[in-house]
């Protein structure tokens, strides 16, 4: 499109009535918002079952994208959506994602888990999960805030192997009991 | 100037006759609500997709100051009603928001009031309580019905026969007569040709009721009633549900268009040949766009939805004034964008970011949207469809469309999952 023909069509009035012809192609927010209905406005999620997306490392939202396409990770709708874009749209959204701010919650966990699992994370899994799993680097997922529920069915799909764990996390939860899995996780709900 | 509400409405009830088709009351003799200094968008109707219309405009350019303009205090949910009306949640809790931390979060301008008209050359809204002025007006109508093809249907019908379509008092209605009939009694749900409010929603409705009877009314049967020669939506899914669940207490009808109501008689009949009897008779009339896009002459060729630009979301038929949601008939490539509540909220955003645009005269952006849709077929299990769409040569069209396996291996987690959908759309909505 030329500024000139802009300049006609505004002028003219008839930018209005000819926006599918000179729309640009859709923007990192275009593509993103719509991931909302589902994940909370700019990601931060008010659903127990669904991720917040908000400050999510762009390799790791990217590379999620990638696997529910394929199906190598397990899912209910996200496999299905993820089939409607392509690797640039991933590459919008995790963009889009990952600048936004970190989404604090504040649900009902466990003070002894919470104890517990603090002294476990920062043995076993502090070197990837930074911050407290506050912090999203690499393909590594921030863990903090996120609902309680989300977590229990992410670890759920791990353990029964339906979800593929990275090989550097395997090595660390295998000697990990359930109870420990537990107060891991009711650590990194409570984390703000 | 002042005038009570009684006398304005008189004024545009005179109006309104006066000015014919057009729907254009008198607005000379309206007061002007809140006189506009800035650049103003008007949205009318809060629902799920003005509220987010609303509310996206506001948060992608703080200097355009956003009205919205809704009747009621509050907004109950369609979306997740059937549980209500089917004793699986007990109040609508849940379902309704309010609209207090939207205005208080966004900045955005409640005006409570009924929109009576719309005069898109002056550019302003009419409302019971007086007018606003806009450059840009986003309606979000919703449906209303298409009562005249149903003879016998009157002002009462819907207190007897209720539709439950509009989610409040109409859901309580249903519920409530379901939970009085007797065992052994008959329930009727007749359901329109599309397009309509909700494609799943009356296939969901069946199943919930189905449950309903089976577990606390076992003698009891439902029989769905449809327009439509087949199942428009999930079929694989919802004919599973039905044979496997609810065979002994339910019966899918194909292509019965109900053409007449007796609300005395307790029937409902096809074209005069065939009468249906019930204890409680859900008549869900056909649709069309909300009264007020119909009035203020939004709605096309078919008298019944309002065309727009697959961009912008402006109305063909009226500049400066875009449409959004079930009310829409979108220029579309195969099977079009469902009237569903997630559709609404993703052309809300699409059309708040193309109106900022124009409004700043930069350029538009093409349309990327999505729709997913949970619905229940039983207490503890859920089936979904998940779309996207995408602009390809002017119109939207379908880039990935699946539903849920048929084996109902993620029914569980999809039941879950529908549940959160529900609080995020929500509190998207309302915060």
């Amino acid at each position: 499109m030329t500024m000139k023909w802009k300049g006609w069509a505004l002028a003219t009035g008839a930018l209005a009535f000819s926006a599918t012809a000179m729309a640009a192609p859709p923007s990192a927010e275009m593509i993103s918002f719509a991931c909302a209905g589902c994940h909370g406005t700019n990601g931060g999620s008010a659903g127990l079952t669904m991720p917040s997306l908000a400050s999510q490392s762009k390799t790791a939202i990217v590379d999620a994208m990638k696997k529910f396409k394929s199906g190598e990770r397990p899912s209910t709708v996200m496999g299905r959506l993820a089939k409607g874009y392509t690797d640039a749209d991933f590459d919008a959204m995790a963009t889009f994602f990952s600048k936004q701010k970190f989404h604090p919650t504040t649900q009902a966990v466990n003070a002894a888990k919470v104890k517990k699992g603090e002294a476990l994370q920062e043995a076993n899994c502090s070197r990837c999960h930074l911050e407290d799993g506050k912090e999203g680097k690499d393909d590594t997922p921030v863990m903090a805030s996120q609902w309680l529920p989300y977590l229990q069915m992410q670890m759920d799909l791990y353990q029964s192997g339906a979800r593929k764990m990275p090989e550097k996390m395997a090595e660390k939860v295998k000697p990990l009991s359930k109870e420990d899995l537990d107060a891991l996780l009711h650590f990194y709900a409570s984390v703000k | 100037m002042t005038l009570d509400r009684r006398s304005f409405l008189k004024l545009v009830g005179a109006g309104a006759g006066a000015a014919g088709a057009a729907g254009l009351p008198m607005i000379g003799m309206a007061a002007e609500l809140m006189p506009k200094s800035g650049r103003r968008v008007v949205v009318v109707g809060g629902g799920y997709g003005g509220t987010i219309a609303a509310k996206y405009v506001r948060m992608l350019d703080k200097s355009i100051e956003v009205v919205m303009i809704e009747r009621n205090k509050q907004f109950v949910s369609c979306p997740f009603s059937n549980f209500y009306i089917a004793g699986l949640t007990n109040d609508m809790n849940s379902l309704t928001i309010g609209y207090d931390k939207l205005a208080a979060n966004h900045g955005v301008k409640m005006v409570y009031a009924e929109v009576t008209g719309i005069d898109p050359a002056a550019k302003k809204v009419v409302t019971d309580q007086g007018t606003l002025d806009y450059d840009r007006l986003i309606v979000s109508p919703g449906i209303d019905f298409r009562t005249e093809e149903i003879e016998g249907y009157d002002a009462k019908t819907a207190e007897i026969f209720p539709h439950a379509w509009k989610a409040g008092a109409q859901s309580t209605l249903l519920r409530n007569q379901l939970q009085s009939m007797k065992d052994g009694g008959t329930v009727i749900i007749s359901m329109p040709l599309t397009p309509y409010r909700c494609p799943p929603g009356p296939y969901e409705r069946s199943c919930l009721i189905a449950h309903y009877l089976k577990t606390h009314k076992p003698k009891s049967k439902l029989i769905l009633l449809d327009a439509n020669p087949d199942v428009v939506s999930k079929k694989p899914l919802f004919t599973k549900a039905w044979s496997t669940y609810y065979k002994d207490n339910f019966q899918y009808i194909g292509g019965k268009k109900i053409t007449k109501a007796d609300t005395g008689a307790k029937l409902v009949s096809v074209e005069g040949i065939e009468d249906f009897k019930g204890d409680v008779i859900n008549l869900i009339p056909p649709q069309r766009a909300g009264d007020i896009a119909v009035k203020a002459g939004l709605v096309g060729d078919d008298k019944k939805w309002c065309p727009v630009d697959a961009v912008s979301f402006e109305s063909t038929k009226h500049k400066g004034i875009h449409v959004i949601g079930d009310a829409t008939a979108l220029p579309s490539d195969g099977p079009p964008m469902p009237k569903s509540g997630y559709s609404a909220n993703s052309q809300a955003k699409v059309c708040a970011m193309n109106v900022v645009n124009l409004l700043n005269g930069k350029e538009t952006i093409e349309f990327s949207g999505i729709n997913v849709c949970y619905s229940a077929i039983s207490d503890h299990e859920s089936v979904s469809i998940a779309q996207v769409f995408k602009l390809e040569g002017g119109k939207i069209k379908s880039s990935a469309t699946a539903i849920s396996p048929a084996d109902f291996s993620l029914g569980k987690a999809e039941h879950a999952y529908g549940e959160s959908w529900l609080k995020n759309i929500l509190t998207e909505m309302s915060t």
